[in-house]
C-alpha cells in the first residue's frame, strides 16, 4: 500500500464526508493555494460558541480533500476558540500520512479557511509553519 | 515514426545535470516549458568569462574591460543573429515578463488612451497578459480577449471582427501556448494587425527553444523571449523591437548606460540598443546565452523541431490510449509544439506530480500562469509534460508508464 495515498485517504478523497454548502450558516470564508490553484471555502454553524455543523466545499488535490474530510468530523462540536488555536502539528498527525513541505500547505487548507472564517484572520499558517 | 525506439537525437551526454540520479534511478525531466536544463558549452561559457575576463562593459579602457565588452556585444550580435535580428534592435531584459512590460509601458503610456482596445488572447500566459491589464486600467482602455476553441486554437475570423472595430491598438499573442503547445499563425496574425494599424506584441518564450524563428519574416513589430528556457541561465531576457518604433519610443527605465547627457533638470537617451538598458547590463547572463543559442544554432533548430515533433507525436498517441486520460489542445503536431497538458479522471495534477516524481518523473501541475485558459479549459490546474532537445523516447515512454501506475495507486 502507498504510504502517502493510503486506502482511508483515497476513501475520505472520492468520498468526502461533510462535503457541500450549508444554509443557513453563521460563518463562512474562502480561500485558495495560489501554487496549485487549489480552493476551498466552509459554511460553519455556531450554537453556544461550539461548531454544531460545518460543510467544506472547492476543488483540490486528495491529500487537501481528505485532510478536510477527515478533520471535519473532529471539528463538529468543538468550541470556536479551541478550533482557532489548533495547529498544523494536530492536524498533520490526524492525518497519519508522511506530509511533504511541498504538500503541507494542501493539508492545511482546510483549518485556513476555518480559522480565517472564525477569526477573519486569513494570514495563518505562517511561511516557517 | 511514433512508435520507432531510436530517437534523432541524443544529446543527454551534454547536460551535466542529466548524469544525476535520484534514489539510484535517473531524472526524466519534461518540465522544459518551465525552465530548460542547460548544456556544458553554458556553463563553461559563464564560468569563463567570471574566471578570464569579467569586468563591468563599455566605457572601460583596460583590456578586461574591452574583452568583455567584445564578448557582451559578441552575444548579443549572434543572438539576435539566431532569430534573424539586428544587434541594434536587440535589447537585453531580466527575463520574457520584462520584455513585455516594456512595451506594454515604455510604448502603451504614449500610444494607447482611452477608447482604445487593447486585444490578447484567452490563452496567454500572465507575462503577456497583467501588463496590458494594467496598462488599461491605467490609461482607461479597453482589454478584449481572442477565445480559444475546443481545439486550443484561436479564430483569424474573430481576429478580423475586433481589428474591423476600429480601435485596437496593440495584438498581444503568444507565439507557442506554454499550456496548449498550439503554435499560433504569428505572421498571419502581425500583418493583419499591422493593416489595421494596430502593434504585433509576441511572446516567444516557448518559440525560441521549440522552432525556427524568423522575425522579419513573421513580421512582428516586437518579439519577447527568455533565456533560460532557450538553454541559457536565468536572469537575461529579450526583446526584439522594429527599428522605427525603438526609435520613436522614449524609454522605460532611467539610470547609468541609458543616457548620452544628462544635466540637473532633464537628459538625452543614447542610441539603441541601449537606451533601454538603464543600469549594468546582465553581463554574465547575455554571455551564456550566447553559448545557448550557438548550440542551438549547432543542433539546428529544423532537426529539433523534428525531434520535438515525433516526442509530442509519441506521448500525444500513448497519452490518449490510457483510460481516463485527456489531452487538451490541438489534437495533431502540425500546429503543436513540445508542450503537452493532460488531465486524469478521478486525479488532481497535484497528485499526479506527487505520484510521477517517485519515478524521477519531473512534470508540472497548475495552472501554468494562465489562470484565463484554465477557467476556459473549466479546469483549476492541468499536468503538464514538455520536451527539450535532450528527451528522447525512453522518457515518453518512462511517463507513460509511470502515468499508469500513478492511475493504479489511485485505482481510477
Amino acid at each position: 500500500m502507498d504510504d502517502l495515498y493510503r486506502d482511508y485517504i483515497l476513501e475520505h478523497y472520492k468520498r468526502p464526508r461533510n462535503f457541500g454548502e450549508l444554509e443557513p450558516h453563521d460563518l463562512e470564508a474562502h480561500d485558495h493555494n495560489p501554487l496549485c490553484g487549489d480552493e476551498m471555502g466552509v459554511h460553519v454553524r455556531v450554537e453556544d460558541g461550539k461548531i454544531t455543523d460545518l460543510r467544506f466545499h472547492g476543488q483540490g488535490c486528495a491529500i487537501s480533500q481528505a485532510s478536510a474530510s477527515i478533520a471535519s468530523e473532529e471539528y463538529i462540536g468543538m468550541p470556536l476558540g479551541e478550533v482557532a488555536d489548533l495547529d498544523g502539528e494536530w492536524l498533520i498527525d490526524l492525518l497519519g500520512i508522511p506530509i511533504s513541505a511541498t504538500r503541507r500547505k494542501c493539508a492545511l487548507l482546510n483549518l485556513k479557511v476555518l480559522r480565517g472564517a472564525i477569526t477573519g484572520d486569513a494570514s495563518w499558517p505562517p511561511a516557517t509553519d | 515514426m511514433a512508435t520507432q525506439a531510436s530517437p534523432v537525437l541524443d544529446v543527454r551526454a551534454d547536460f551535466p545535470i542529466l548524469s544525476r540520479e535520484i534514489d539510484g534511478k535517473r531524472i526524466v525531466y519534461l518540465d522544459s516549458a518551465a525552465s530548460a536544463q542547460k548544456p556544458e558549452a553554458v556553463l563553461d561559457a559563464m564560468d569563463r568569462f567570471y574566471r578570464t575576463s569579467y569586468s563591468n562593459v563599455h566605457r572601460g579602457v583596460y583590456t578586461l574591460a574591452q574583452e568583455a565588452t567584445e564578448l557582451f556585444e559578441g552575444a548579443r550580435a549572434r543572438i539576435a543573429a539566431f532569430v534573424g535580428g539586428e544587434a541594434q534592435t536587440t535589447i537585453f531584459t531580466r527575463n520574457g515578463t520584462e520584455a513585455l512590460n516594456l512595451v506594454a509601458r515604455a510604448w502603451g503610456k504614449d500610444n494607447v488612451g482611452r477608447g482604445d482596445a487593447v486585444l490578447v488572447t484567452e490563452m496567454e500566459h500572465h507575462s503577456n497578459l497583467v501588463p496590458w491589464q494594467m496598462l488599461c486600467h491605467d490609461v482607461g482602455a479597453q482589454l478584449r480577449y481572442l477565445e480559444v476553441d475546443d481545439d486550443g486554437r484561436i479564430s483569424l475570423d474573430q481576429l478580423d471582427d475586433e481589428l474591423a472595430r476600429g480601435d485596437v491598438k496593440v495584438v498581444a499573442f503568444v507565439h507557442v501556448s506554454n499550456v496548449l503547445g498550439t503554435i499560433n499563425p504569428v505572421a498571419e496574425i502581425a500583418a493583419r494587425a499591422r493593416a489595421a494599424g494596430a502593434l504585433s506584441v509576441v511572446d516567444g518564450c516557448q518559440g525560441v527553444p521549440q522552432l525556427p524563428v524568423d522575425i522579419p519574416l513573421l513580421g512582428a513589430d516586437f518579439y519577447a523571449w527568455t533565456g533560460h528556457k532557450a538553454l541559457g541561465p536565468t536572469g537575461v531576457g529579450v526583446l526584439h523591437g522594429r527599428a522605427e518604433i525603438l526609435t520613436e519610443m522614449g524609454p522605460w527605465l532611467g539610470g547609468g548606460h541609458m543616457i548620452s547627457r544628462v544635466d540637473r533638470d532633464s537628459s538625452e537617451w543614447t542610441e539603441l540598443p541601449w537606451k533601454f538598458e538603464a543600469g549594468t547590463d546582465v553581463i554574465a547572463e547575455a554571455i551564456g546565452l550566447g553559448a545557448a543559442v550557438d548550440y542551438l544554432d549547432a543542433l539546428g533548430m529544423e532537426r529539433l523541431r523534428a525531434h520535438e515533433r515525433e516526442l509530442t507525436a509519441r506521448a500525444l498517441d500513448g497519452l490518449r490510449a490510457i483510460d481516463g486520460v485527456t489531452v487538451v489542445g490541438p489534437p495533431g503536431v502540425e500546429d503543436r509544439g513540445g508542450v503537452i497538458s493532460f488531465a486524469i479522471d478521478g486525479m488532481h495534477p497535484h497528485d499526479v506530480a506527487d505520484l510521477l516524481n517517485r519515478d524521477n518523473v519531473c512534470v508540472r501541475a497548475g495552472h501554468h500562469c494562465a489562470q484565463v485558459l484554465m477557467r476556459k479549459l473549466g479546469v483549476a490546474a492541468t499536468s503538464r509534460a514538455s520536451f527539450g532537445p535532450y528527451n528522447v523516447a525512453e522518457d515518453v515512454d518512462a511517463l507513460l508508464d509511470s502515468v499508469a501506475r500513478a492511475r493504479e495507486v489511485f485505482r481510477v
